[in-house]
């Protein structure tokens, strides 16, 4: 009979209230270490290195030399632009997966107007006109979306990923359609003797006008969610639609109106990426960084400051594993691989920032740790 | 003049792993796991059964020494168990640890592509091979096998006869998934923990362990379709990247057949159509346009998705649940 | 009945204790269920009702205690134990998949090989014996209310269940099939059933059950039978102490026409009328009553006074103090409110449509206000002493004013909306269901919250559902029937006779 007490399952899960952010990070840190002695020790299966090398390895890549960190920064610019781009829209609960598509729309129309303009207008009318153009197009590939989303409560998480593949096919033929030479399917570097709409160098600093673009931006995007009325009517549409149209917020206005936003600042990126440090344009430009900015921009729960963490955190890992693969001649695609561990880690860490593990006989007072 | 005896074989082979890959993905949503994996896990389906027929084939003294049976099953069996434990570990992230689904699936994705290059060129370093592919010609042969009278029956032998047993397997696989989410207890539970988790749950049905089994079995589904592209389709040869983005298009087709494995049958081999289209329609010297075409998939894929919301029909729309994780105890 | 003394309680639970994190939801309670008895199960909210009976349906698991079923100890760890058991729960809110039939949504969870065809002839069968109507082909999203809940009736009786736990069943039915349900548990009571009703109605009390059991706090506080008990001995049982059952109603001052609806008629999405030809005035400085059985077109006439309901042809006038009038029809809220009209409205649905449960109180109390100002920023002070004031002026508990308002308590988050509306001074303010899921305290404290508002000229439109309470606070009441507007009557010369037969034909006469 006493038995009927003791048939409660063993471990119970409750709902957490809120953690101190200390104690988040300090889970979310515990993670990204065991996520790295993980690695270590797959990579030292791999190749047979001392796992201590294979950590000197990751740091080298991105602190070894003054150029090598600039590339980090540089990277992390990139990253963090678009991320920045994303959050407005996932505040809004609207999945905002086309990053991609957005950036390479952006890209496109920058390169359209690095060759098309480039005998008609003076050099500071096309960087205008890029900037103008980069804007419109990231903003119209966010709008497509956004407009049936509004309407007909299409499912935008589907619909952004499939203008992700249009756009690569757009930028694809126009590829081929400016190709040179002739029949060698890729444009190469574009303007290469007259620079005519590359981005303005700072100093000697070659990619410091796109850090201090998004740094701007990141501050900007800080306030304009934080503290200004449109923040305020996005988070109350991903909260719920219905109380926002019980205030008079309309809500398929605040969908268009964010996600146009959104894709410009991903169509921004384009124009950074092409204008500004590539100068070319390829099908993969965007280094996948329109799907890795999700997980940036969610990993530091949607708040613009944390990001920069989250954005550092995520190149310099991917550095380190690409760094792991070139010095002990394993192909890139490892990096993907380690990448990808570490993201386990780090996604699965998140549950126990939610919640709290009881085991039974502990009374609900024990919590389990990472 | 368009040339269906020809056009229709190759639009079956390109719809055959699609088909895999959305029956698979259609079972998982079932359950209401959005599994943005699913590249990832046709690319470790994949390789998988690489690596297996791999090692079965250079066991053998020659060439010839090959037997049908192993040279079957060894990649099979590697590649189910490949894809199964990426299920595995998606279902222990956004089940048991109630992960997002979309951060998770995107992370599977980019761990399953880079295992699958990563091994991939390794295979093809240890191979020795000087080309920048792997050739499994034995094992593929075997997988290529047609059906008798493909050759003598003309038109009616190369369009219905002249596949793989994978491409009838595949048709098989979706039709008995159809018939298990609409016919079976099994299914309704199934759908019934897709679309509303409480509920299943107050009329007893274990929800982790249906989500669990659906996303698993929809990945070891899905992987087959990986292993249909290297040993049938591309005739055992491995090269990367060579599968590209076939995975999204997977997904694309689960909402493209409104969440129907059969009504997927004929929808992939419209989409494997519309996929390599562009090798068919004469454009002469203009390369370019044949870019536009590949776009057709992606841009009908859109068109059926706004078509679906404004028609706006319960039974066509997805799982209510779909991407949300389930706790119990939140109410 | 003699053979109940011999034979064992069909439900015995001995000395259960549940606990919620630090919270005791049940603090070792003794109950016995028996067999052709309907027991009424009575207590505030909060009070632990639900979590008892959850813990018989297998939804959750005791920390102490044990459960005799026929006598037998009995371990309940799962729904499915508890349908082996006979037991079926029919939860407030109901669990069907939309999706799927009425045949699939009964037979689910079950075992063995699936027969629709089987399955809905044994559904007829059990709809013939007891009445019901219920087509096993047809679709939970095409269903109404009660059809759905008679859809979760029949699935417990296909599981062969005899005792059966209902949590608050009426508060969704109209009168007509309150009825109807009170009659089909009376049935399967003296067919030897045993039945637990979870309710507040205490008319429904004593018109339906045999036994009450009154639970307090968590605590188990007696039981008795309900020909020995009254309204007011239970009340005071809940409550703890003697409460005084009448609503104060001050007389109007001075009414003046403030809202005048003229010939309103409004379809819904599906191209149904909601409401016919409906005109009406409300006046300030009184409480306007609106009765009718749910769904009959409360909901859009608020939301369509409200700005937040297309409507087909009519007018809504805002009349102000000088008698100039200005049209609110066609006008989104945002409009309405740049008008200068103070309109305040507290909707049926609070967490959903009148707050945001993840925000905190400040952000809630911001939903109104944040507009104002021509910065492009949003100004957080004023709110946060708006949450302070609400806070202290109604007593709302809340661990701080940076609380997320979905932690709080249905009554605390009702104090919070209902705060927040009438802090704008309003000149009109519409209710729907203010009271409803509140216990006896915290449903007082909003009538005086009423009361207060009419006192100050505030336009009071009430729509309620308890006729008892719409008899004793409002001034006048309107009574709607199918969508048009059966009578509006004086709330001091009328009765809860009167009104229920207004609500269910137009004019309330009978004749045939």
């Amino acid at each position: 009979m006493a038995n009927s007490t003791t048939k409660e399952p063993l471990i119970h899960i409750t709902k957490r209230g809120l953690l101190p952010w200390y104690g988040a990070w300090g889970i979310r840190g515990g993670a990204i270490l065991l996520a790295l002695i993980f690695c270590a020790l797959v990579t030292t299966v791999v190749t047979g290195q001392n796992p201590l090398s294979v950590y000197v390895t990751i740091f080298n890549a991105s602190f070894s030399t003054q150029r090598r960190t600039w590339v980090l920064v540089q990277n992390i610019a990139m990253l963090l632009s678009v991320s920045l781009a994303l959050i407005p829209a996932f505040k809004m609960k609207f999945w905002n997966l086309g990053g991609e598509g957005q950036m390479l729309a952006g890209g496109l129309a920058t390169a359209a107007c690095m060759i098309c303009l480039k005998d008609v207008f003076p050099n500071w009318a096309i960087i205008l006109c890029m900037i103008v153009g980069s804007i419109a197009a990231g903003a119209l590939w966010g709008f497509i979306p956004a407009f049936f989303k509004a309407k007909f409560n299409t499912n935008e998480t589907l619909f952004t990923l499939m203008m992700n593949y249009v756009a690569t096919q757009l930028v694809a033929f126009f590829i081929i359609i400016w190709e040179v030479p002739k029949g060698a399917g890729k444009i190469g570097i574009i303007n290469q003797q007259t620079q005519i709409g590359w981005l303005p160098v700072i100093g000697n600093y070659k990619y410091l006008l796109n850090v201090i673009v998004v740094a701007v931006l990141c501050v900007a995007m800080y306030i304009y969610l934080g503290y200004s009325k449109h923040g305020y009517e996005i988070s109350v549409v991903g909260e719920s639609e219905r109380t926002a149209k019980y205030v008079g917020i309309k809500v398929s206005r605040v969908i268009i109106r964010t996600m146009l936003l959104s894709g410009a600042i991903c169509g921004l990126t384009g124009m950074l990426l092409v204008g500004g440090t590539d100068h070319t344009l390829t099908t993969s430009i965007t280094g996948g960084r329109g799907f890795t900015a999700v997980m940036v921009a969610w990993l530091a729960k949607f708040n613009p400051i944390w990001m920069i963490l989250t954005s550092f955190l995520l190149v310099f890992l991917q550095r380190g594993a690409s760094e792991i693969s070139t010095v002990f001649g394993l192909n890139q695609s490892y990096g993907d691989i380690l990448t990808g561990i570490i993201l386990f880690f780090i996604v699965g860490s998140e549950f126990f920032i939610q919640y709290k593990i009881n085991f039974r006989h502990a009374a609900g007072k024990e919590e389990a740790h990472v | 003049m368009f040339d269906f005896v020809s056009f229709i074989p190759r639009a079956v082979m390109q719809g055959i792993p699609l088909l895999y890959g959305s029956t698979g993905e259609t079972l998982t949503e079932k359950s209401g796991n959005l599994n943005l994996g699913i590249p990832g896990i046709m690319y470790v389906g994949a390789i998988s059964g690489v690596i297996g027929g791999f090692l079965y084939e250079s066991s053998l003294s020659s060439p010839d020494a090959i037997r049908a049976l192993p040279a079957i099953l060894i990649p099979l069996v590697c590649s189910m168990v490949g894809s199964l434990l990426m299920g595995l570990l998606y279902c222990f992230l956004t089940v048991t640890l109630r992960a997002n689904q979309n951060v998770t699936g995107l992370a599977l994705t980019t761990f399953g592509v880079g295992f699958g290059t990563f091994f991939g060129g390794s295979l093809i370093k240890l191979s020795g091979s000087s080309m920048p592919y792997l050739a499994l010609s034995a094992s593929s042969a075997i997988y290529r096998r047609t059906l008798p009278f493909a050759e003598s029956t003309g038109w009616f032998g190369q369009i219905f006869l002249s596949y793989g047993f994978l491409a009838y397997a595949a048709i098989i696989v979706s039709l008995v998934v159809a018939y298990i989410l609409k016919h079976t207890r099994m299914g309704l539970h199934l759908r019934a923990v897709g679309e509303s988790p409480n509920t299943a749950d107050a009329a007893g049905i274990n929800v982790n362990r249906y989500k669990y089994v659906a996303t698993c079995v929809g990945s070891m589904i899905a992987g087959l379709g990986g292993l249909y592209y290297v040993m049938d389709y591309s005739s055992g040869i491995w090269a990367n990247n060579a599968f590209g983005d076939r995975g999204w298009l997977a997904i694309a087709l689960v909402i493209f057949s409104i969440w129907r494995p059969n009504v997927g049958i004929l929808s992939s081999i419209l989409f494997g159509g519309l996929y390599i289209l562009h090798m068919y329609i004469p454009t002469g010297m203009n390369l370019a346009i044949k870019e536009i075409y590949k776009m057709l998939p992606y841009v009908v894929t859109i068109i059926v998705l706004v078509v679906t919301s404004v028609r706006n029909k319960r039974e066509n729309q997805p799982p209510q649940s779909l991407g949300l994780p389930y706790f119990r105890e939140e109410r | 009945m003699d053979n109940a003394l011999n034979t064992p309680a069909a439900v015995e639970m001995r000395n259960i204790t549940k606990r919620f994190g630090s919270v005791v939801a049940n603090d070792s309670v003794s109950l016995e269920i028996r067999r052709g008895e309907i027991l009424a199960l009575l207590g505030e909210n909060g009070s632990g009702k639900t979590t008892l009976m959850n813990m018989l349906s297998g939804i959750y698991f005791p920390d102490a205690g044990e459960i005799l079923i026929n006598g037998q100890p009995v371990v309940i760890k799962s729904p499915k134990d508890a349908f082996g058991l006979g037991i079926g729960m029919i939860h407030q809110h109901f669990k069907l998949v939309d999706v799927l039939t009425a045949a699939e949504n009964i037979v689910l969870g079950l075992e063995g090989k699936m027969d629709l065809k089987e399955a809905a002839k044994k559904i007829n069968s059990i709809c013939k014996a007891y009445g019901f109507d219920v087509d096993p082909h047809q679709k939970i999203y095409d269903m109404s209310v009660s059809q759905k809940q008679t859809v979760e009736i029949v699935k417990v009786l296909y599981r062969g269940a005899d005792i059966l736990i209902l949590d608050e069943p009426t508060a969704v039915l109209t009168p007509q099939e309150t009825d109807k349900l009170f009659a089909v548990l009376r049935s399967m009571r003296d067919s030897g059933k045993a039945i637990v009703i979870i309710t507040h109605k205490m008319h429904e009390v004593e018109a339906l059950s045999d036994r009450v059991a009154v639970l307090r706090a968590g605590k188990y506080v007696g039981s008795m039978l309900t020909k020995d008990t009254n309204a007011q001995e239970m009340t005071n049982m809940m409550v703890g102490r003697a409460v005084t059952l009448n609503i104060d109603r001050p007389v109007p001052v001075n009414p003046k026409p403030r809202i005048a609806v003229r010939n309103l008629t409004v379809r819904n999405e599906e191209g149904v009328v909601k409401l016919e030809n409906v005109s009406f005035t409300a006046n300030s400085g009184e409480i306007l009553g609106i009765a009718g059985i749910s769904g009959c077109g409360q909901k859009e006439l608020l939301e369509a006074i409200a700005g937040l309901q297309p409507t087909e042809s009519g007018s809504i006038v805002y009349i102000e103090d000088n008698g100039q009038e200005e049209e609110l029809l066609g006008k989104d809220p945002l409009r309405i409110q740049e008008m200068g009209v103070a309109l305040s409205f507290v909707p049926e649905d609070r967490l959903g449509m009148g707050l945001v449960g993840n925000m905190d109180l400040t952000d809630n109390m911001m939903l109104r206000s944040f507009r104002r100002g021509h910065s492009l920023f949003t100004d957080r002070k004023t709110p946060h002493h708006v949450a302070e004031n609400v806070v202290h002026d109604l007593e709302v508990s809340t661990p701080s004013i940076a609380t997320p308002v979905r932690r709080l308590s249905g009554g605390n988050v009702q104090k919070v909306l209902v705060g927040r509306e009438i802090t704008n001074a309003p000149s009109v303010l519409l209710t729907a269901y203010a009271v409803r899921g509140l216990d006896i305290n915290s449903s007082y404290t909003i009538y005086d919250l009423l009361n207060r508002q009419k006192k100050d000229g505030v336009a009071v439109v009430y729509v309620g559902e308890d006729l008892d309470v719409l008899v004793e606070l409002c001034d006048r009441i309107l009574v709607l029937c199918s969508g048009r507007v059966s009578g509006i009557v004086d709330g001091r010369a009328t009765d809860k006779r009167q009104l229920g037969m207004m609500m269910t034909r137009i004019g309330g006469q009978e004749n045939g």
